[in-house]
């Protein structure tokens, strides 16, 4: 039966079988034919993706993460966290309900790179700032087991030890800048100092961080710990941000595709 | 081995392993303060190795072997050896992480212990440890075997084949140590990554090369799959790796992307990563060892054309469909699942061209459990194909999206497909290399097939159950309108199929313990044979005629 139904095209078989016989003999035209091949797809889906304006929503107000949070985001990403924990709640109803609001471009707009993810091991965390106090982060964080009974989670115990590197922020932010995202000078420069003052409420740092990112900083001392700052000041810093740079997604309010 | 290198290729191999040494060094020194330094170590380690393996072979007399009359197979056969080596220790190393997720107690204390760090060792260890070496060793064999002739020089082989087990180490060691972009199967850093494209420009030249040489007027299909491996990988290893380092002195770098752009680029690199490194290279390997253990040709040459530029054309557009319902726009989604759904077509007729190939050897398949390993490949590329189409339609993916149902579907291919054939190519060639009249037990290779095909299906099984309850459950509502479990309710009916998994995996791994163990016997202790027909020919051979219409 196939035969019957490709008798049509057998002429086109024939020539495309002729014509590839002669040209499969050049090494060249086999390289050329390939990238040219592979090529029209990436280049069709990707590069609309760079030009089109309404890919990305524009949110003037959008929050840029602070020294100490990106410091934080640095950690999840050391540790591995993005391999069961997403962040992107997709359009539909139940992950809108479990999760809140789902996720807009335009939250991830400043993330080199996106954390998405790809698998849920663990709940998403797009929209887990502030939903649960500092105190709780920290010891679910040292023993996810002491409050979550079912957890498979590792333990992250070794943070709370280690003291935060801020020696090099002012280098990422200028990496960061580089890669398109708005710090000032003020900003890079004063990195290390900032990720100490948003952890440290007390001290005279604490002026300067709200003045550059903001009244909503969160300046806190995240674990509970007033000797250092350590990692797990970063990280939980940055696990309390998470869905809060903008409120673009609770202003559309979102209705869930049917 | 480096008895066969002649004295100026000792001596540029000597030059070269000693830049490594200095790089190594360089960046121990100026990255002593980060991770980075660590690692500067451990390329310094590597390159002294060499260079004195090299310098202790220095003054060894020049070999007299005519080039001419034989082929190269040296790196091949250290090829074969790491592959399996990456195999036993990277698969192992996955029982592991999967044990972790059914004990997390598993895990101990240690910092780089945790799911987070090692899962990427296992995931890098099988496709570029175990993978990647396969690839690179069939398809120096390959390369020659179909061209009749010699690669043209005996350094380039070893410095793609060293340099690219070197970049798996810097990758497997810098996961432990936190060193991670973050980006899936593109873990690696920018110094690593920089240190591939080197790599990877050689072994084009030595692929182009070699072809170049050869005394066979057309290209063999399976060079053209192994060609479209090598520059679709690079292009997409370049782009998708594009970054800032924060300093040069330390391993931090940011990604050129942001958000969607880099979500979308990430996925077109990770679906890719796939289709050119697991689909398009493994597809090489059968077209080649698969006909040649049948002594059979090729079903169709046509079917044989059409699914090598489908695949080609058709999997670039798919990798969006790992993105349905998420901020991704819509057009895009809507294109990646159109070609995923389209790709079936020259991916069964692969599949397909492989199994009629068969046809009249249906006894062999029976008998020799080495041509039963390509046979079940073939069998579960078709699959697992089926499969990748149908979860990449948008409501299947909103089920089997984030669930273990991808990951039994990854390693329905990953087991099923590329190890499988794998092992079978390692079958096929270990005694056609070290010229042995066969494997030392084909006992071994029996019990191996089945350990490999019983691990396949527990482990597919248990992720699909897993997967597809885990998704149920999530979306189940009370008569009230209110979600009906938590998440921690999943966790709890996840544990069986957890355990089930790990037991999955390390008859998978016993297996594969057992093949190595059979190849290492194979070369110490079976009788020589010499082989008829095995090197390159004068081009006077005839050229055939045109293919004979199906």
């Amino acid at each position: 039966m196939i035969k019957t139904i490709l008798k049509p095209f057998a002429k086109f078989f024939e020539l495309q079988a002729r014509t590839h016989y002669r040209v499969e003999r050049h090494s060249m035209a086999l390289t050329f034919g390939i990238i040219l091949a592979a090529g029209v797809g990436g280049f069709v889906e990707i590069a609309p993706l760079f030009t089109i304006d309404d890919t990305v929503e524009i949110d003037p107000d959008m929050r840029l993460y602070t020294p100490l949070e990106q410091a934080g985001r640095d950690i999840y990403i050391r540790e591995g966290c993005y391999a069961c924990h997403s962040q992107m709640i997709r359009t539909l109803r139940d992950e809108v309900e479990r999760y809140g609001p789902y996720s807009l471009a335009v939250e991830s707009q400043y993330d080199h790179p996106m954390l998405w993810g790809s698998k849920r091991t663990g709940p998403d965390l797009a929209r887990v700032g502030e939903k649960y106090s500092d105190d709780w982060q920290v010891r679910h964080l040292v023993d996810p087991r002491a409050l979550v009974p079912e957890s498979i989670m590792p333990h992250y115990a070794f943070l709370l030890d280690a003291q935060l590197e801020t020696d090099s922020l002012p280098d990422r932010l200028w990496a960061l800048r580089m890669v398109g995202v708005p710090y000032t000078d003020d900003m890079i420069e004063n990195a290390a100092g900032d990720a100490v003052g948003q952890a440290r409420p007390d001290s005279d740092r604490v002026n300067g961080v709200v003045e550059r990112y903001g009244q909503q900083t969160a300046v806190r001392t995240f674990d509970g710990r007033s000797d250092m700052v350590t990692e797990m000041d970063a990280l939980v810093a940055y696990l309390q941000i998470l869905g809060r740079l903008t409120d673009l997604p609770q202003q559309i309010q979102p209705q869930p595709e049917e | 081995m480096m008895s066969n290198l002649t004295g100026a290729e000792r001596t540029s191999a000597m030059l070269i392993s000693g830049m490594g040494v200095v790089i190594g060094l360089t960046m121990a020194i100026v990255g002593r303060n980060d991770v980075m330094g660590a690692q500067g170590w451990i390329v310094l380690a590597f390159s002294a190795v060499v260079f004195f393996m090299v310098a202790n072979a220095l003054y060894h007399p020049e070999p007299t072997e005519d080039r001419t009359t034989s082929y190269y197979d040296d790196p091949t056969k250290v090829g074969i050896v790491l592959a399996l080596v990456w195999a036993v220790v990277a698969m192992g190393i996955g029982v592991w992480v999967a044990a972790q997720l059914a004990w997390p107690g598993l895990r101990f204390d240690a910092a780089w212990s945790s799911f987070g760090r090692i899962r990427p060792v296992h995931t890098s260890g099988v496709i570029f440890g175990f993978g990647g070496n396969a690839l690179i060793a069939t398809s120096y064999h390959i390369m020659q075997r179909t061209s009749r002739a010699r690669m043209p020089d005996q350094v380039t082989p070893w410095f793609v084949l060293l340099g690219f087990n070197l970049f798996c180490i810097i990758a497997a060691s810098g996961y432990l140590m936190g060193v991670t972009q973050s980006k899936e199967y593109a873990e690696p850093e920018w110094y690593a990554d920089i240190w591939l494209v080197v790599v990877w420009v050689a072994y084009f030249v030595l692929y182009i090369r070699t072809l170049a040489r050869r005394n066979e007027p057309h290209i063999y299909v399976a060079n053209w799959y192994y060609l479209a491996f090598i520059l679709v990988v690079a292009v997409l290893h370049i782009v998708n790796n594009l970054a800032i380092p924060a300093s040069l002195a330390g391993a931090k770098s940011y990604s050129a992307f942001s958000g969607v752009q880099d979500a979308m680029t990430q996925w077109w690199y990770g679906h890719n990563a796939v289709a050119f490194f697991l689909t398009s290279g493994f597809l090489g390997m059968l077209y080649y060892f698969l006909p040649k253990r049948a002594d059979r040709p090729i079903y169709s040459y046509r079917l044989s054309i059409l699914s090598f530029w489908g695949i080609t054309f058709f999997y670039i557009w798919a990798g969006s469909h790992h993105l349905h319902y998420t901020a991704l726009p819509h057009w895009v989604q809507t294109l990646g699942m159109t070609f995923s759904v389209m790709l079936l077509i020259p991916s069964w007729a692969s599949a397909g061209n492989a199994l009629m190939t068969l046809n009249g050897a249906w006894h062999k398949v029976r008998d020799d459990a080495t041509l039963r390993f390509m046979m079940v490949a073939a069998v579960f590329y078709g699959l697992s194909t089926f499969e990748g189409s149908f979860m990449a339609i948008r409501p299947v993916n909103a089920l089997s999206h984030y669930t273990d149902w991808t990951i039994g579907h990854v390693h329905a291919g990953a087991m099923g497909w590329v190890a499988l054939i794998t092992f079978g190519s390692i079958y096929a060639l270990t005694p056609v290399l070290w010229h042995r009249e066969r494997m030392y037990s084909a006992k071994a290779v029996e019990w191996h097939f089945w350990l490999a095909l019983a691990g396949t299906v527990i482990y597919v099984f248990a992720m699909w159950n897993s997967g597809i309850t885990q998704g149920l459950m999530w979306r189940t509502y009370t008569q009230s309108g209110t979600l009906r479990f938590s998440f921690t309710d999943t966790l709890i009916a996840m544990h069986p199929y957890y355990v089930a998994r790990a037991l999955g995996g390390l008859l998978f791994v016993t297996g594969a313990c057992i093949g190595f163990w059979n190849v290492i016997m194979t070369i110490r202790h079976v009788s020589k044979q010499n082989r008829e027909l095995d090197h390159p020919t004068s081009p006077k051979a005839t050229e055939p005629v045109l293919p004979v219409a199906e």
